[in-house]
C-alpha cells in the first residue's frame, strides 16, 4: 500500500486542488499554495506531484480552451477523484484521531 | 510615453528559442503542452518583474531543471526497429550506387583511405606518448625537480637538471615529499668481468631512493638496499647477460678501471615508454666523496647540469608548500650569485615526455606543440577528403534524388532517409578503413625508418585500444562526411522530386561547394609553400657561414683513449694532413660551459667553452681580431692563456671592446686566472637558433683521454681513407667501434629533427594535393557532364574550342584564384612571424620559392580541368544531342 499513502505535500496539494474547485492549474496551485504555507513552492516540485498524484489515480486531469495568453498553450486542468476524496478523508481521519488522545490539546479545542 | 513603449515591446519578447526547441525534443507529447503553457507564464511573470534578461535565465533554468524521469520522453523503438531491418536495404542500395559510380566511389574510397591512414599514424603516435611511464605505480605523485637560469642579458634558460648542492639541500632539510632520489648520468668506462671480458659499458649513479620512487621490477636483489653501498650496481637483464652469458650475476664482482663494483641487484630491461633508459645503475654513495666531484660541484649553486632529482609526493599531497621551500632555497642561495638568478620549480612526470621543452633533458621528449601541429595536419587531410565525399554526394544528388522520393512515399520519415546516408558514409568509411589500415602498416615502416629518433620515442605497437580508437575514427569521419548531404536528402520533398527532379535545388548548395573546394586549395597551397620555405631554410641553414672552416675535416671520437697514440698512428697515414684536437665538436648542438668573473668578483656571466690544442684554430681557419693563437704549452694544470670571442669583450665591456687593447686582460673561471691572448670574429658555437653568446677556447690539457682528434683529410677516396684510419684505430683500440665522421655531415645531423619535419610536412602536402586534386577533378567531370547539352548547342551554334573550354574553366580558376590569394600571404606570416623567430639566424623567405609552390599546384589544377574541358568541347554535338 505504499504507492496510495499520501505524502504530507502531496496532501497539500490534494487540498489545494479541491480548495481552487474549477480553477486548479499547476501555476494557480502553486500561487494558493505559497498564499497558504507562506513557503515559496517551486513549480517543478508541483509538477512532478501532480504528476504522480495522477498516476495513483487521486486526481484526474483535462485540457482546457487555448486563449492567447501563456503563449497560446492550453492550461491542464485538475479534479480531485472519488480515490483522491477517500484518501484526503483518511488522512484527516488518523489525524483527528490522534488529536483526539492528546489531553491538553484536547480540553482547549473543545 | 516611455512607459508605454517599453511595455509594448515586451510583448514581443519571448523566451529563448533554443530552449523552447529543447523543451519540445526532450519532453513527452503528453506533458508538453501544458508545461510549456507553464514556463511561459513565468517567463511573462519575471519579464513584468525582473525586465527579460532574468525572465530568459530563469526560463533557462527551468527548462533544464525539467528534464527529468518522468518527463523525458522513452525512445521510440518502433523507430529504432524500423531503422534495424531496414540495414538490409540500405546496404544493397549503398553497394549498388557505389558501383555505379565507380569514379566517384574510387575518390571517396581512396581520398579517405589515404587520409585516415595519417590520422591512425598520429594516433597510434599520440597514444604513445601519452602512455609514457604509465608502468611506474606512483605515477601520479611522481614530480621532478627543474631549474630555471636567467642571467642578464642572455636569454633564460630551462634545465631538467639540478645543482648536487640544491638535491642534497632538498633531500636533508625539505619536508612535504615521501621520497626523493637524486639521478646523475654520466658513468663511462670499460667492464671488465674476471679479468677477462672487455666491453664498453655505461651507467647511471642513482641513489638508494631509486627504487621506492620508481617502479622497475627487481628480479634478484633487494630493491631497498641495492644501491645502498658504495661500488654497488644495479644491472638489467641485457647488460647482465652481455656481461655474464647465462651465468647469474648476482654478488659477483665487475672491475672499472682498477675498481671493483658488486652487482647487488639485476632489473627487467627497462619497457619502451620509459623516458628513463639506462643499462645498468651505480650507487651513488660510490661518487658522493670523489675528489673530483667535491672539489668540482658540491657545493656550487650555479652547476646546474649534471644532477636530476625526482620525488613522490604523500598521497593526498600537493606541491604548494614544497614550492615554497625551493623558492626560500633559491632566494637565500642566489644572494651570492650576481647579474644571475636560479630558481627551482617541480614539474609532473606526466608532461615529461609530452610537454614543454627543457635543456638537458634526461631522456626522450617531444615538444607538446609539435605534437598538436602533427594532429593538426592529420585533421586538415581528414577534413579535406570529407569535403570530397561531402561534395561529391550533393552534386551527384540529382540521380539519387527518385530514390528517396520513392522511400518517403512509402513512408521514410525524415530520420529515416537521414539515417539511410548517414549509414552509407560510415559504410564507406569503415571500408576506407580497411585500405587505409594497409596504408597504415606502410606508412609506419616508413615514419620509422626516416630518422633514428622516432624510432627511439614510439613503438607504434597495435594494442585492442588502439584499433578500437581506429574504428572510433573511421564512424566520426564518416558522419561528418555523411551529415551534410544526409541532411540534403532527408529534406528532400517527395512530390517535387518525383515530378520533376531537375526543378531541385541542387545549385543552392553551390556556394557551399565552391566554400569547401576553396578551403582545400588554400591548404594545399599553405602545406606545399610551408614545405618549399622549410626545405630553403634547412639548405640555409646548412650553407650558413659558421665564422670557421669545416669543410674535409674528419672528426673522430677518442672513446677514452689517449689521443697521442692514435695522433701517432694517423701521422703516418700520406692521406691525412693536419691533426688537432678538441674536447667537443661545436655548431652541432650541444653546450659546454662555465661561469666566467672579470673584475667585478661578483658579477659573473656564462661562457661557452671547448678545449683545443694549438693546431685547432689554423686548421678550421677562425679568424682573429687581435692577438694570435696559444703560446706556451701548459704545464701540469698550469693553465694562463684564454681566447675570446668578441661577445666576451662586449659582456663586460673590456678595454670598451678594443680587441687590440683586450690583449693581456685576465678573467677568472674554475679557480684560474686566464689572459686573453688573443680575440676571435665572432663565430657560430650553437646551432643556427641560438645567437652569438660570450665563447672561448682554452688549451687541451695534454694527459686527458676522451674528447676529439679532428682530421684535415687531403685524399678524395673516403673509403680507403677510412680503411687506413680503422687499421689505426685497431691497433690503439681493440674494445670499441671506430667513430669517424666527417664534419659536415655532423651538422647535417644536427639538423636532421629539422629535415624530419620537413619530410612530414611534405609528405602530408603531397597528399593533401592528391585529396583536393581529386576532389576537384571529380567536381570538373560533374560539372561538364551536366552541361555536356549545352556545351554541344553552344558549339553548334558557333563557338570556339578554346572558348568552351575558358567557359567551362573559368569558375574553377577563380577560385584557385582566389585561394592563393589568402594562402600566401598566411604562409608568409607564419614563418615570419612564428617558426623562424626561433632561430636567430636564417635566410629571409624567398617569394620566388613561394611562387615556384603556387605554380606546382596550378599545373595540375590546369591540367586536370583543362584535359576534361577540352574533352567535353570536343565532344561530337550530333551524337550529345541524338543519345540524350
Amino acid at each position: 500500500m505504499k504507492g496510495t499513502n499520501l505524502g504530507e505535500f502531496e496532501e497539500l496539494v490534494l487540498l489545494t486542488i479541491a480548495a481552487l474547485v474549477q480553477d486548479a492549474y499547476s501555476v494557480a496551485i502553486c500561487d494558493e499554495l505559497e498564499r497558504h504555507t507562506g513557503r515559496v513552492s517551486k513549480l517543478g516540485v508541483v509538477h512532478a506531484v501532480l504528476n504522480r498524484l495522477e498516476e495513483k489515480g487521486l486526481v484526474t486531469s483535462r485540457m482546457g480552451e487555448a486563449t492567447s495568453a501563456r503563449g497560446g498553450k492550453r492550461k491542464r486542468y485538475y479534479e480531485v477523484t472519488q480515490a483522491g476524496k477517500v484518501g484526503l478523508l483518511r488522512a484527516k481521519e488518523v489525524r483527528d484521531g490522534l488529536w483526539n488522545i492528546i489531553p491538553g490539546f484536547n480540553i482547549e479545542t473543545a | 510615453m516611455k512607459k508605454n513603449i517599453k511595455e509594448a515591446d515586451s510583448e514581443n519578447i519571448q523566451p529563448p528559442r533554443w530552449a523552447v526547441r529543447f523543451l519540445a525534443w526532450y519532453c513527452r507529447p503528453s506533458l508538453l503542452e501544458d508545461l510549456e503553457g507553464d514556463l511561459h507564464e513565468y517567463f511573462e511573470r519575471n519579464l513584468k518583474a525582473k525586465g527579460p534578461r532574468y525572465a530568459r535565465l530563469i526560463y533557462i533554468i527551468d527548462v533544464l531543471k525539467f528534464l527529468r524521469f518522468y518527463t523525458v520522453k522513452k525512445p521510440d523503438f518502433l523507430n529504432l526497429f524500423i531503422h534495424y531491418i531496414m540495414i538490409g536495404s540500405y546496404l544493397k542500395t549503398s553497394r549498388r550506387s557505389l558501383v555505379r559510380n565507380k569514379l566517384f566511389s574510387f575518390i571517396n574510397i581512396i581520398g579517405l583511405a589515404i587520409s585516415m591512414s595519417v590520422g591512425l599514424l598520429v594516433i597510434a603516435f599520440f597514444t604513445d606518448l601519452v602512455s609514457y611511464d604509465n608502468f611506474h605505480v606512483k605515477k601520479d605523485r611522481i614530480y621532478r625537480v627543474v631549474t630555471k637560469n636567467e642571467a642578464d642579458g642572455q636569454p633564460a634558460m630551462d634545465f631538467a637538471s639540478m645543482s648536487l648542492k640544491a638535491g642534497n639541500k632538498i633531500k636533508e632539510s625539505f619536508i612535504g615529499f615521501e621520497d626523493i632520489t637524486l639521478l646523475r648520468p654520466g658513468f663511462s668506462a670499460d667492464a671488465r668481468v674476471n679479468n677477462k671480458t672487455v666491453l664498453p659499458f655505461s651507467a647511471w649513479w642513482a641513489d638508494d631512493s631509486f627504487f621506492k620512487v620508481f617502479t622497475f621490477p627487481m628480479l634478484e636483489g633487494n630493491p631497498f638496499t641495492a644501491l645502498q653501498e658504495p661500488y654497488s650496481l644495479v644491472l638489467t637483464e641485457t647488460t647482465a647477460k652481455k656481461l655474464f652469458g647465462e651465468s647469474d650475476a648476482l654478488g659477483k664482482s665487475v672491475q672499472f678501471d682498477t675498481l671493483n663494483y658488486t652487482v647487488t641487484g639485476i632489473i627487467k630491461d627497462i619497457p619502451n615508454l620509459s623516458h628513463l633508459r639506462f643499462e645498468a645503475l651505480v650507487s651513488f654513495s660510490s661518487v658522493e666523496n670523489a675528489e673530483w666531484l667535491v672539489k668540482g660541484e658540491k657545493e656550487s649553486w650555479d652547476h646546474i647540469y649534471s644532477n636530476y632529482a625526482y620525488f613522490t609526493l604523500p598521497k593526498n599531497g600537493n606541491t604548494k608548500g614544497l614550492q615554497k621551500s625551493l623558492d626560500r632555497l633559491s632566494a637565500n642561495e642566489n644572494k651570492g650569485l650576481k647579474n644571475t638568478r636560479i630558481s627551482l620549480s617541480v614539474q609532473p612526470l606526466s608532461t615529461i615526455t609530452l610537454g614543454k621543452h627543457y635543456s638537458n633533458e634526461i631522456g626522450h621528449s617531444f615538444p607538446v606543440a609539435v605534437a598538436w601541429i602533427l594532429a593538426g595536419l592529420a585533421f586538415v587531410v581528414i577534413l579535406s577528403a570529407c569535403f570530397n565525399y561531402t561534395n561529391l554526394s550533393i552534386a551527384r544528388s540529382l540521380r539519387r534524388s527518385k530514390e528517396v522520393g520513392i522511400r518517403k512515399i512509402v513512408g521514410a520519415l525524415r530520420g529515416h532517409v537521414l539515417g539511410q546516408f548517414v549509414t552509407e558514409s560510415v559504410i564507406i568509411a569503415l571500408l576506407a578503413l580497411v585500405f587505409s589500415f594497409l596504408l597504415f602498416l606502410m606508412l609506419r615502416e616508413q615514419f620509422m625508418s626516416l630518422d633514428q629518433f622516432p624510432e627511439k620515442l614510439v613503438a607504434l605497437e597495435l594494442s585492442p585500444r588502439i584499433v578500437f580508437y581506429f574504428i572510433i575514427l573511421a564512424v566520426v569521419v564518416g558522419i561528418s562526411a555523411g551529415f551534410l548531404p544526409a541532411i540534403f536528402f532527408s529534406r528532400m520533398k517527395a512530390i517535387q522530386v518525383l515530378k520533376d527532379a531537375s526543378g531541385l535545388k541542387v545549385f543552392r548548395q553551390v556556394n557551399l561547394r565552391k566554400v569547401l573546394i576553396l578551403v582545400q586549395y588554400t591548404f594545399s597551397l599553405m602545406f606545399i609553400t610551408a614545405t618549399m620555405i622549410g626545405y630553403d631554410q634547412y639548405k640555409g641553414f646548412l650553407a650558413l657561414d659558421l665564422g670557421f672552416n669545416t669543410e674535409n675535416i674528419v672528426n673522430i671520437k677518442m672513446q677514452g683513449n689517449k689521443s697521442e697514440l692514435l695522433k701517432k698512428e694517423l701521422a703516418e697515414i700520406p692521406e691525412v694532413g693536419m691533426i688537432a684536437r678538441s674536447n667537443m665538436i661545436t655548431s652541432l648542438g650541444s653546450l659546454y660551459g662555465t661561469s666566467m668573473k672579470y673584475k667585478d668578483p661578483r658579477d659573473s656571466a656564462r661562457l661557452y667553452l671547448n678545449f683545443v690544442d694549438a693546431n685547432h684554430l689554423p686548421m678550421h681557419g677562425h679568424k682573429f681580431l687581435a692577438g694570435g693563437n696559444f703560446t706556451t704549452k701548459p704545464e701540469k694544470g698550469n693553465e694562463t692563456e684564454i681566447i675570446v670571442n668578441e661577445q666576451v669583450l662586449k659582456r663586460f665591456n673590456i678595454a670598451n671592446r678594443n680587441p687590440e687593447k683586450a690583449l693581456g686582460e685576465v678573467l677568472q673561471m674554475d679557480d684560474k686566472r686566464l689572459t686573453i691572448v688573443g680575440v676571435l670574429k665572432d663565430f657560430h658555437y650553437g646551432t643556427v637558433e641560438k645567437e652569438i653568446e660570450p665563447t672561448a677556447f682554452r688549451y687541451y690539457d695534454e694527459e686527458s683521454t676522451g674528447g676529439y682528434l679532428n682530421v684535415a683529410v687531403k685524399s678524395a677516396d673516403w673509403s680507403e681513407t677510412r680503411a687506413h684510419i680503422e687499421h689505426a684505430w685497431r691497433k690503439i683500440d681493440k674494445v670499441h667501434q671506430l667513430d669517424a665522421k666527417f664534419y659536415n655531415e655532423q651538422i647535417e645531423l644536427a639538423y636532421s629533427q629539422f629535415l624530419m619535419m620537413v619530410k612530414i610536412i611534405g609528405f602530408i602536402t603531397f597528399l593533401a594535393i592528391c585529396i583536393a586534386s581529386m576532389g576537384l577533378f571529380g567536381m570538373v567531370v560533374f560539372t561538364t557532364e551536366t552541361r555536356l547539352r549545352e556545351i554541344s548547342i553552344r558549339k553548334v551554334l558557333g563557338a570556339s574550342e578554346g572558348g568552351l573550354v575558358f567557359l567551362l574553366s573559368k569558375g574553377f580558376l577563380f577560385l584557385l584564384l582566389f585561394a592563393t590569394l589568402i594562402a600566401l600571404p598566411a604562409t608568409y606570416l607564419f614563418f615570419d612571424k612564428i617558426v623562424l623567430t626561433n632561430f636567430a639566424y636564417h635566410d629571409p623567405i624567398s617569394l620566388s620559392i613561394m611562387l615556384a609552390g603556387v605554380l606546382v599546384i596550378m599545373f595540375i589544377a590546369f591540367v586536370m580541368i583543362g584535359s576534361q574541358t577540352l574533352k567535353a568541347a570536343r565532344s561530337n554535338p550530333a551524337e550529345v544531342l541524338k543519345s540524350n
